[in-house]
């Protein structure tokens, strides 16, 4: 009676166990199949050519995605100029200074901001810039990717600097040392790496949005000209070519989206890398 | 002015427990009321800290002794909620109505646990308060870096790593790298708020050794929850009880014949 109750117990326990290690194999296979599936679908249209030229004219055959990757460069580095300040400032204010009810809210508005859809963070930017202006623009794209970078960026900066213990703060104040030199060369060093890993990805993340940069950095298949006309970026490419008629525009998409993953890829491992503890640190 | 009379000097037949009996005042404490919130911790303390030597302050947990020296450099009001008020004579003002940042360079710190800055190397952890107050000559710098780590009696074991990091050495070492740091803003009075309850014997003898040797040069007033230690390297102490300052006098005639029933009862191990 007992071994029986015991083998049950031994039964479900296997069962229960292989079914958590399914869903682990589940999870971390989709990341192994979506990158499998891409480099074999988009490795036979990649070469140096398809990097460096211009795209050619519709119906002629080859070409590459020079302008698009120029583009998700400029668009995206202009998006972390614009949101990467504002979000750490905005996070020195949370976890440093912001009590009561004014941080409460600043704290909400950031994590309601996280949550709204990319597409209506387009929106916004097309009727805050593109309309005034009458014109699509890179500025109005980078704009878009910026509104979104931001609460990442804060919370993770209020996050990291709330990890900094009170005693160095202590430390420094108690040097005869003013509050705002306190925030800047001794805490904001301490969480530093910590920061920095959070800002970069960030960047990862709206280097792939496509939503946003719909209806404001809008897409060219000529070089940009400047912040205030369109631009062609990588993840609006992509889409433009996958919904396209014709077989050709098909592989140069899994070549490009090959491109953003290992673009992406690269920034995520640099930031684990970075967030690594230094060998020389505390033993 | 009856107010500025020193408190009575305690007597000083017991013996050389001091090299000056007529020691200046240092710090002058009247009527020191401080908490929390609405919760009382300091119920109106007087006392007058003599100047180069070291004061023990000595008492059970939660009798306020660290928010006592927490107010004589303004730390406590970091604390939202802490309340402060009475009066704390330094050098002629009232230090409770100076710029405490300007307050915080004459009156040093250090603190519980060792807290070295952990970007720092030991050489900046030294020079942090110099650095962080716009001094920038290097020559002065790392000739107060080198003076202010043998004050502190850690040169020969830091001299051929001074660009390690400071989180790096020992705890023992660590806390003697905080005095030093504390050090060399060259404040007049150091405050140590139970610098050794983290520490190891040896560790905590180097820098009982180091205590007595820094009070020709400046103030030292110590919080600590080992009477030992209180014995060992204080001239006056200070014993406090729930919020009140129950006993002050030499060190040497308070563990030998306390005037007062609870002191005598606190350093014999009855409670606390």
């Amino acid at each position: 009676m007992n071994d029986a109750l015991y083998a049950r117990r031994k039964k479900v326990n296997a069962l229960m166990f292989a079914l958590t290690a399914v869903c682990a194999a589940v999870a971390s296979g989709t990341l192994l199949a979506i990158l499998g599936y891409i480099a074999w679908q988009g490795a036979s249209s990649l070469s140096w050519a398809f990097l460096t030229n211009m795209p050619k004219p519709l119906g002629e055959h080859g070409g590459g995605i020079a302008n698009s990757i120029v583009g998700s460069a400029k668009v995206v580095g202009l998006a972390g100029l614009m949101g990467i300040p504002v979000g750490v400032l905005a996070g020195v204010y949370l976890a440093e200074y912001g009590r009561g009810k004014y941080a409460f809210a600043v704290r909400y508005a950031a994590d309601v901001m996280n949550g709204v859809p990319s597409i209506v963070v387009g929106l916004f930017a097309y009727a805050l810039i593109v309309h005034p202006m009458k014109k699509f623009s890179a500025l109005s794209g980078s704009v878009a990717l910026a509104f979104i970078m931001v609460p990442i960026v804060l919370r993770n900066t209020e996050e990291f600097l709330r990890l900094v213990p009170g005693t160095i703060r202590e430390a420094a104040l108690a040097l005869g040392v003013p509050r705002w030199k306190v925030t800047l060369f001794v805490i904001l060093p301490t969480a530093g790496r910590g920061i920095l890993t959070g800002a970069l990805l960030a960047l990862a993340r709206v280097a792939g949005e496509t939503a946003p940069l719909i209806f404001t950095a809008f897409g060219n298949r000529f070089a940009d000209n400047g912040w205030l006309n369109p631009i062609a970026t990588l993840p609006h490419t992509i889409f433009t070519y996958a919904i396209s008629p014709y077989e050709d525009w098909h592989n140069q998409a899994w070549a490009a989206a090959l491109i953003l993953m290992l673009f992406v890829l690269l920034i995520n491992v640099t930031a684990r890398v970075w967030l690594r503890p230094s060998s020389g640190a505390p033993h | 002015m009856d107010m500025m009379r020193p408190m009575p000097l305690p007597e000083m037949k017991e013996g050389p427990a001091t090299n000056d009996a007529s020691a200046a005042v240092a710090i002058s404490v009247r009527d020191l009321r401080a908490g929390y919130g609405a919760a009382p911790v300091l119920k109106g303390v007087n006392l007058e800290i003599r100047e180069k030597t070291v004061t023990a302050i000595i008492g059970p947990s939660g009798c306020g002794k660290s928010t006592l020296i927490r107010c004589l450099n303004r730390m406590h009001e970091a604390i939202p909620g802490a309340t402060c008020d009475g009066e704390i004579l330094l050098g002629g003002r009232n230090a409770l109505e100076i710029d405490p940042v300007l307050l915080r360079r004459e009156v040093g710190m250090v603190f519980q646990r060792p807290n070295p800055f952990p970007t720092m190397t030991i050489a900046q952890n030294v020079a942090a308060g110099l650095v962080l107050n716009g001094v920038r000559d290097r020559a002065a710098i790392a000739e107060t870096v080198e003076k202010s780590l043998r004050r502190a009696a850690l040169w020969d074991e830091v001299k051929d790593k001074l660009d390690a990091p400071g989180v790096g050495l020992s705890g023992g070492q660590q806390q003697r790298l905080c005095i030093a740091r504390a050090l060399a803003v060259e404040p007049r009075v150091l405050l140590l708020d139970e610098p050794c309850s983290a520490l190891d014997p040896i560790a905590t003898g180097r820098i009982e050794e180091l205590l007595i040797q820094i009070k020709d040069q400046l103030t030292v007033v110590i919080v600590t929850h080992n009477m030992q230690q209180a014995a060992r390297v204080s001239e006056y102490t200070v014993f406090m009880l729930m919020g009140e300052m129950v006993e002050y006098g030499l060190t040497r005639k308070m563990f030998t014949q306390p005037a007062d029933k609870r002191t005598e009862d606190y350093i014999t191990g009855r409670f606390g």
